[in-house]
């Protein structure tokens, strides 16, 4: 019978859930991208996870960087090597170049002694992961194309006769060209990874791609990742979660009682509620009562600001009678205030991954979505609801969602036409104009798996908060964001109509 | 004339490594006479002077003295660079020729 093939899995977070485990086992992986992709913090990170994770040594054999600069640059993401040196668990090949010395190179030759250098580190650290960064830069050192890839093949072959896990990396010219410099480099390795760094409407997006895990399975496309001090590289993996999160049938509260009701009873407690409504329309309000709501019942809430600051929310949030700060000493709140520009997309999935890991909520507020929609394309942007609402359900929270919209009355933005397939409940808040007068109306638009009103009804705000008034019965087009008034003997007629084809 | 100091790091006895040793040999008696030291280490037996030395490929060739220090990887089947290499070739003296 054939065994199949063992994987390893990396440490590094997020890939091996798209590697579907790790790497295979015994097997040398190609990590190719351009210059600035991440390859040399991926090898690293490969090694220093390998020792701190999973218990296995690992050998550096480095062509570019000098062992000297690696330890120093390595430091920030939290890799200590000296120390790991000195404990026997790490061991360098320094195959950097000596720009001082000029090498001759009169006849054949083979890379005999870089072998040996090689089985020596990896049997004196007793090393089961090593790394070649990168193998293009051989190809600089010596001319030869053809003899540097036949001996590229003998190491290849000489690392799995030694059962090392093997990342070799390699330039890349182009983002989406060939897969590295030589043309030669992906013939060496058993699988293929591929690191981008693309430029895309004047923003970076890095992405990490398996092309190939030769005899084993992994998730395909691009996933985004991040760069960030004393982690090094995490891979978030968006589309790859499954919907598989329970639905519960348990209602809470949104904080009002007139909302709960027409939305049928209130909101499902693993839900994801997007509100949308031009400025000043009562969004942060409803995010203030979601927030009381959820303090009366008993639950913590979390509320990722990224328009307003503290002060400014604890002041709105006491002049609608809900005091934050009590509410934050008592440990039922917490408001996290952040600029959308101070960090990545990717970066602000992390940190909120971290803080709802950290304070574990029942209850997530965004307020809002659409300003960080500000800083990522249209995709990035998709991506980061995906991952963030796919985690708040895997935990069984409540979340909501405010997106602002750009005009005043009716109209959609672009927040609501790409998330609003993945939110189970869509509030519009709207302004109504009557009479020369600017009122508010509330509609709930959907709501999966329940009944819902559908009337759009007229909302007014005080110090206390929120108050749901009467339907709109004779106004028209408040959607369209064309408010028109229909006499009373056309809606005779209209209700008539209706029965009519009914009866 | 300064006495020379070579070393030539080779891994494990093969064709290609005896070749480079007799052409180094009969160099060094026709050029220099007794005036050098030879030292060839087998990097197989001893990897961790290649790992100071940072050798890459074999067989290579190191000329600590006179200065400078010079570094020629290959076989050395090429008699006129080596002399080059190994800063011989500016001697006056005529050239001996050999059948390699």
């Amino acid at each position: 019978m054939v065994e199949g093939l063992k994987k390893t899995p990396t440490g590094i977070r997020g890939f091996d859930f798209i590697a579907d485990g790790g790497l295979p086992q015994g097997r040398t992986v190609l990590v190719a991208g351009s210059a600035g992709s991440g390859k040399t913090v991926f090898a690293t990170q490969f090694l220093a996870a390998g020792v701190q994770v999973e218990g296995e040594n690992g050998v550096f054999v480095t062509f570019e960087e000098h062992p000297k600069d690696l330890r120093r640059n390595m430091v920030s993401f939290g890799w200590d090597i000296p120390t790991l040196e000195a404990e026997g668990k790490w061991a360098f090949v320094d195959a950097s170049p000596e720009p001082a010395q000029e090498v001759e190179i009169i006849g054949d030759y083979d890379f005999g002694a870089l072998l040996a250098r090689i089985e020596h580190a990896a049997h004196s650290v007793g090393a089961k992961r090593i790394v070649l960064d990168s193998i293009g830069c051989v190809f600089s050192h010596f001319p030869n194309l053809s003899r540097v890839r036949y001996e590229l093949f003998r190491i290849a072959s000489a690392l799995r006769e030694m059962n090392l896990t093997a990342v070799l990396t390699a330039e890349r010219t182009d983002e989406y060209g060939d897969i590295a410099r030589y043309g030669v480099e992906e013939f060496v390795a058993d699988s293929v990874v591929i690191l981008r760094n693309v430029l895309e409407d004047e923003k970076r997006r890095r992405t990490i791609e398996i092309l190939k895990l030769r005899g084993t399975t992994h998730r395909k496309g691009e996933y985004p990742f991040t760069v960030i001090p004393y982690e090094g590289i995490i891979v978030i993996p968006l589309s790859a979660i499954e919907l598989k999160q329970r639905s519960a049938n348990v209602r809470v509260t949104s904080g009002n009682p007139d909302l709960d009701r027409m939305c049928g009873g209130g909101l499902f407690r693993d839900s994801i509620i997007l509100i949308s409504g031009a400025t000043g329309t009562g969004k942060t309000l409803m995010v203030t009562h979601f927030v009381s709501g959820a303090a009366a019942s008993g639950e913590r809430c979390l509320l990722l600001a990224y328009e307003e600051s503290r002060e400014q929310l604890g002041r709105n949030a006491i002049g609608w009678g809900v005091d934050f700060d009590s509410l934050e000493k008592q440990g039922k709140l917490k408001v996290v205030c952040e600029y959308p520009e101070s960090a990545s997309l990717e970066d602000h999935v992390i940190h909120i991954k971290e803080q709802i890991d950290s304070f574990k909520p029942t209850r997530v507020a965004i307020d809002s979505v659409s300003a960080l929609e500000r800083i990522s394309t249209i995709r990035g942007f998709r991506e980061f609801v995906l991952a963030v609402t796919s985690f708040i359900k895997h935990k069984e929270i409540t979340g909501l969602f405010t997106a602002t919209t750009p005009t005043l009355t009716g109209g959609s933005s672009v927040t609501e036409t790409h998330i609003s397939s993945i939110t189970d409940t869509i509030i519009l808040l709207r302004y109504v104009e009557l009479y020369g007068e600017m009122r508010r109306g509330v509609t709930v638009l959907k709501m999966r798996g329940s009944p819902h009103e559908k009337e759009i009804r007229e909302l007014s705000i005080d110090h206390t908060g929120m108050h749901i008034g009467a339907p709109f019965r004779n106004v028209a087009g408040i959607l369209a964001g064309n408010p028109v008034q229909i006499a009373v003997a056309e809606m005779e007629r209209l209700d008539q109509l209706f029965t009519s084809v009914g009866s | 004339m300064s006495k020379y100091t070579l070393k030539l790091y080779i891994a494990g006895r093969t064709a290609r490594t005896e070749q480079a040793i007799s052409t180094l040999r009969q160099i060094c008696e026709e050029e220099l006479g007794r005036a050098y030291e030879l030292a060839v280490i087998d990097i197989l037996e001893r990897p961790q002077l290649a790992e100071n030395e940072k050798i890459l490929a074999t067989p290579t060739l190191v000329k600590e003295l006179p200065p400078p220090l010079r570094r020629v990887v290959g076989d050395l089947s090429n008699r006129e660079r080596l002399l080059v290499g190994l800063d011989l070739a500016v001697s006056d003296s005529p050239r001996h020729e050999s059948g390699d």
